[in-house]
């Protein structure tokens, strides 16, 4: 495919590789903040490519992961609502709350339906209008413009039976919260592109200059984040501090005007709670006030949710970089794709998913030895 | 979840909110919503997620990001041969791409 094979070539990564290791004097530690460079690090193994100095910390920008725990149970107690057909993107379905998994839900004859776009479950409102539908909106910056016109189309259409569980989480207060941890080990951030192809890149630079850590904007392909490797490690060695971009081919500095407008008329920044994390001041969106008659929360009121954790999980610990997935005692025991503790390893995007699927297990890789 | 799937659009219909244009992905050819990118014509490459194109692909920037590689490729072992030949090795041992 035109725009991905070209970007995995063998011998233009040796190229970069060589770069690097030209450059780098002394350890850095890099976050990337976007769980699906996380995935694609692993699955190529570029964590290992680079010198043994760079340590590669796993950031939460996996929307799975973070949806808190409160909000996964309103989700299962309106899902198991015989009036309700609730649609959802396909990984949220395993994610565990308190008691079950949307999965649970269906079995015991939730009408739940797995959809690709929330166009997707709005044409399923508009097609029973004797049903209510809900779609699950959770995302971050990268999938606020779909859930955003999802929301506008229902209401110029004025399809009274669509509603939204709205759960948008920002990638820039995040990266606050973690560069204010007295614990913050991260030095250098890949930017998540395509949530500045939505955003643009504007917005970091204030970070990258309050908190002096540089930031280079990455794509997912080996290519573009090797090239975004090296211009986090030489802006490093050089002492600089800036927002770099090393996916032009997607990203401008002032990003995707429309979908911003579009997110500004449907959306209003709101506090978040983020699984594992806690709460983060303006680090989500919620429904502005003209359009709060989809908020599935206040359409379908949801009482008791009293939520429970495992006391096992230390999902938290890998979403803020203070450990590595094959660290954790429960790492592949108690806790594994079939069975998840928590939802880092459910989502295709969470960390100790990864490190799962492409065999990253410590005790093995020992023996090995 | 941020995944972007690069695709060609092949029609445009529609206007305003609703513009949508059938989008090649190698073969693989889906209704996609295209009001955020009012700028794409037939022909065009676009990053598309959850069902909208949410960039236009910059043909000119992808050319010269590999064109730089290219050159420095040429030149790289002759300027540095130890750091060329120590990214190699780690190849040849590590799982990468």
């Amino acid at each position: 495919m035109k725009y991905l094979d070209e970007f995995r070539d063998p011998d233009l990564a040796k190229v970069l590789l060589g770069e690097i290791e030209e450059t780098i004097t002394q350890p850095w530690v890099l976050m990337e903040v976007c769980g699906g460079q996380t995935h694609s690090i692993i699955r190529n193994g570029i964590d290992r490519l680079i010198p043994a100095e760079i340590e590669m910390v796993h950031g939460p920008g996996c929307p799975v992961c973070v949806t808190p725990l409160d909000v996964i149970d309103k989700a299962l107690a309106i899902a198991a609502r015989p009036d309700v057909t609730f649609c959802s993107f396909g990984d949220m379905l395993r994610v565990p709350g308190s008691d079950g998994d949307l999965f649970t839900v269906k079995s015991a004859g939730g009408d739940i339906r797995v959809v690709y776009s929330p166009l997707d479950a709005l044409a399923i409102a508009r097609e029973n209008p004797d049903r209510e539908v809900v779609f699950f909106g959770i995302g971050f910056e990268t999938t606020a413009p779909a859930n955003a016109m999802a929301v506008y189309q229902a209401s110029q259409e004025g399809i009274a039976n669509f509603s939204m569980l709205v759960s948008h989480v920002l990638v820039p207060p995040a990266m606050r919260a973690i560069l204010d941890s007295p614990s913050n080990r991260v030095q250098g951030f890949l930017a998540a592109g395509h949530v500045c192809s939505v955003m643009g890149f504007a917005e970091y630079e204030p970070i990258a200059e309050q908190y002096d850590v540089p930031i280079v904007v990455s794509g997912f392909e080996p290519l573009d984040l090797l090239q975004a490797i090296r211009d986090l490690v030489r802006q490093l060695e050089e002492g600089r501090a800036e927002v770099e971009n090393a996916y032009p081919r997607a990203v401008s500095r002032s990003g995707n005007g429309p979908a911003q407008a579009m997110i500004g008329d449907v959306f209003r920044v709101s506090d978040r709670a983020w699984r594992g994390i806690g709460t983060i001041p303006g680090s989500g969106w919620e429904l502005a006030e003209e359009y709060r008659e989809f908020d599935a929360v206040s359409r379908f009121t949801v009482t008791g949710i009293d939520t429970m954790e495992s006391p096992l999980c230390r999902a938290g610990d890998v979403l803020r970089g203070q450990l590595k997935p094959d660290e954790c005692p429960a790492f592949g025991n108690e806790c594994t794709p079939r069975s998840p503790l928590g939802a880092t390893m459910v989502s295709a995007e969470g960390a100790c998913a990864a490190y799962y699927l492409h065999g990253r297990f410590r005790e093995l890789e020992e023996a090995a030895q | 979840m941020c995944l972007g799937i690069p695709g060609k659009v092949i029609e445009v219909t529609g206007e305003g909110v609703t513009r949508t244009g059938r989008v090649d992905f190698d073969g693989i050819v889906k209704d996609v919503n295209l009001a955020y990118v009012p700028e794409v014509q037939v022909g065009d490459y676009t990053i598309v997620h959850v069902g909208f194109a949410i960039a236009q692909l910059d043909e000119a920037a992808a050319m010269e990001t590999l064109q730089l590689l290219q050159q420095l490729d040429a030149v790289d072992t002759e300027l540095d041969p130890d750091a060329a030949l120590a990214a190699e090795e780690r190849i040849a041992e590590g799982s990468g791409p």
